[in-house]
């Protein structure tokens, strides 16, 4: 391996890492509001990835600026599935339960898009898409440095969104003490519904990246979702700057693998993660709240 | 025919909630039982019939009984939900056909015989598994579950000796049409029926007793004595071995095995699906819920092969399960019928009691 085209991995990865570390955050703050580990994030982010490919095959709309319909299109998914099925859940067994319950919105998603556009691979195109820029002695994807540039921006909101206004102190209350917050006057059900949906609206943003950087179809769920758990796993569980950090601590990883070794191998590397990280410390990674609930 | 009635009698002089119960729930099980002999009886017909379409069905339904009842054995009791025993259904078929290439194997019975190491190697597989996943707790041990199965995809599609994505080839059986499918069918049928003689047993021992005592309260079942640790093993491999020999067989009936077949995540979650269906954690559910399921997907296949249409029946169906019923036909039934019984009950004054029992002697 040349020295240039490790580093020309380790950028990719933390180019593509920052498009997952949005994607992870989504899948983290879902669990961390509600205790609800969904499964259907992958089928999302390619849901939104079709999304774009409607909106900029059949109307011509700009991939970005597509993102201004695909983003509140699946707010409004993430709504239905807090409001229409996670709040009926009961308290005690939600986790389980809410695993199988967006394991069936995964595979409805699934199968309404091989319905409509079979399971031939799709990509997204755009000027900007297959261009490169010369950077030093790299090319560089123009996709790449704009999903990072989104990406970047979007978690920069996010922190904003939760640290510093009204909405977030509320989110973070009603996250460490449900009844408590109630108390005080929060409306935990629809603070929590916000952020489910918010926890859906980054997929609509990080499918279109997905779908610009790789052909996609209805089956790629399944790979995302592998990742992105891994990354939640390792980031620890409910926490948005853990999975920012994992994520492109791993993406780097599977980049280096994918030169060093076989890109065949580098998805492994994240299963290893999940594994190593479980098998060293079983509780550790997941923050306290996790352990209590336990 | 007096003695039967002062039996009714004195059940009736007990506590009315308690006596009742009991018996109902008596009888519920013995109509369970009915209930499913009707249904394999029916499957036999389809089989007699000579249909091979609908033999083949009741193959399909014969191995998914099998694989639930064994995944209930440890979700069902021990309440740890396992997503991922596609590991073990693609062991299992994994084993069958690269032992079946690689020690030439005569096609027929002989490779029928394989099906025990298919269940070894599952067991042997379950153990490392086990051993990493049932060291985390509840729901982050469903994720490692589903995990793990990615790992086993992964490697199936990508060593040398699985032959990668072209899959293996089982060897190939000679028998003649007619009693292809017929064969099969009866060896599915003898899985399926010491799979439910393990889990039956499992549930009426000792060992089934402390997994249920793991589903209740895990701390408090340790602070009883109950080794968790190894009971919760156990139940995984013993859970895995059967599993592992419905892949073997699956894997022989259909004749060639792939990374994607054999290692299918939507094998994961039926499982769950048929034993949610059914009613987790009791003996019938499972094979009711696998009889209805795949039998209908299976039907569904064959009829439309239209191949989104399914994966969005399936899951709508999943979620009106979970959200309607999230005990399962079984349980649910069984209270439907119990608090049915207690009304009754409660609202019969003596006259039509004593009617009652005038019915029940004549």
């Amino acid at each position: 391996v040349s020295f240039d085209g490790l580093i020309e991995a380790i950028i990719d990865g933390v180019l593509t890492g920052g498009v997952y570390a949005l994607m992870a955050a989504g899948l983290s703050l879902i669990f961390g509001v509600l205790n609800i580990i969904n499964i259907a994030q992958g089928a999302m982010v390619v849901l939104g990835a079709y999304l774009s490919y409607v909106l900029s095959v059949h109307l011509g709309i700009d991939l970005f600026v597509g993102l201004l319909i695909t983003a509140p299109a699946m707010f409004a998914l993430g709504v239905l599935l807090e409001w229409g099925f996670m709040r009926r859940l009961r308290e005690g067994d939600r986790t389980a339960m809410s695993i199988l319950v967006t394991y069936a919105f995964a595979i409805i998603i699934e199968g309404v898009l091989t319905k409509i556009f079979s399971s031939d691979y799709r990509e997204l195109s755009a000027p900007y898409v297959n261009n490169s820029v010369h950077i030093l002695n790299f090319y560089l994807p123009v996709i790449y440095l704009l999903g990072f540039a989104m990406a970047a921006a979007l978690l920069g909101g996010l922190y904003l969104l939760f640290f510093r206004t009204k909405f977030g102190r509320g989110l973070r209350a009603s996250l460490q003490n449900r009844t408590a917050a109630d108390l005080i006057g929060i409306n935990v059900d629809r603070t929590r519904m916000i952020a489910v949906g918010i926890g859906v609206a980054v997929t609509a943003c990080g499918g279109m990246v997905y779908g610009a950087t790789v052909a996609f179809n209805p089956d790629s769920g399944y790979d995302l979702i592998s990742r992105l758990l891994a990354i939640v796993i390792l980031g620890g569980m409910g926490s948005i700057g853990g999975a920012m950090v994992s994520a492109v601590a791993l993406l780097v990883l599977a980049d280096i693998v994918a030169v060093a070794w076989s890109p065949v191998w580098s998805v492994l590397v994240f299963y290893a993660a999940i594994l190593l990280v479980l098998s060293l410390r079983p509780n550790g990674l997941f923050g306290a709240r996790a352990v209590r609930a336990q | 025919v007096s003695a039967s009635v002062a039996a009714d009698e004195g059940a009736a002089a007990a506590p009315p909630g308690e006596a009742l119960a009991g018996g109902a729930g008596r009888r519920i099980g013995a109509s369970l039982v009915a209930a499913i002999a009707l249904a394999l009886a029916i499957l036999f017909g389809l089989v007699e019939n000579g249909n091979q379409g609908n033999m083949s069905i009741a193959v399909f339904a014969l191995i998914f009984m099998a694989s639930v009842s064994a995944w209930n054995i440890f979700s069902g009791y021990s309440g740890y939900l396992a997503l991922g025993h596609a590991v073990f259904f693609g062991t299992g078929a994994y084993t069958i056909a690269l032992i079946g290439t690689d020690w030439h194997v005569p096609a027929g019975w002989a490779v029928m015989a394989l099906l025990p190491v298919c269940g070894v190697t599952a067991g042997l597989v379950a153990i490392p598994v086990g051993l990493v996943a049932l060291r985390t707790r509840r729901h982050t041990f469903v994720v490692v579950t589903i995990g793990v199965f990615f790992i086993f995809q992964t490697l199936a599609t990508n060593l040398a000796f699985t032959g990668g994505t072209t899959g293996v080839q089982v060897p190939f059986v000679s028998w003649s049409f007619s009693v292809f499918n017929q064969r099969f069918y009866y060896v599915a049928l003898a899985l399926v029926v010491a799979t439910v003689a393990l889990s039956w047993s499992v549930r009426r021992s000792r060992f089934g007793l402390q997994l249920m005592a793991i589903r209740d309260d895990e701390e408090r079942a340790r602070g009883m004595g109950v080794r968790t640790a190894r009971v919760k093993l156990a139940a995984f491999v013993l859970s895995a071995i059967p599993v592992g020999i419905a892949g073997g067989l699956w894997a022989y009936f259909l004749g060639s095995v792939y990374p994607q077949s054999a290692f299918d995540p939507l094998f994961d979650i039926a499982l769950a699906l048929m034993g949610f269906f059914g009613g987790i954690g009791t003996i019938a559910g499972p094979l009711l819920g696998a009889l209805v399921l795949e039998s209908l997907q299976q039907y569904f296949t064959q009829k439309f092969s239209a191949n989104g249409l399914y994966l969005i029946v399936y899951g709508s169906l999943f979620l009106v399960v979970i959200l309607l019923m999230p005990r399962g036909i079984v349980p649910s039934a069984a209270q439907w019928i119990r608090s049915w019984r207690t009304q009754r009950a409660g609202g019969a004054s003596k006259p039509t009691a004593g009617a009652d029992v005038a019915q029940v002697t004549s």
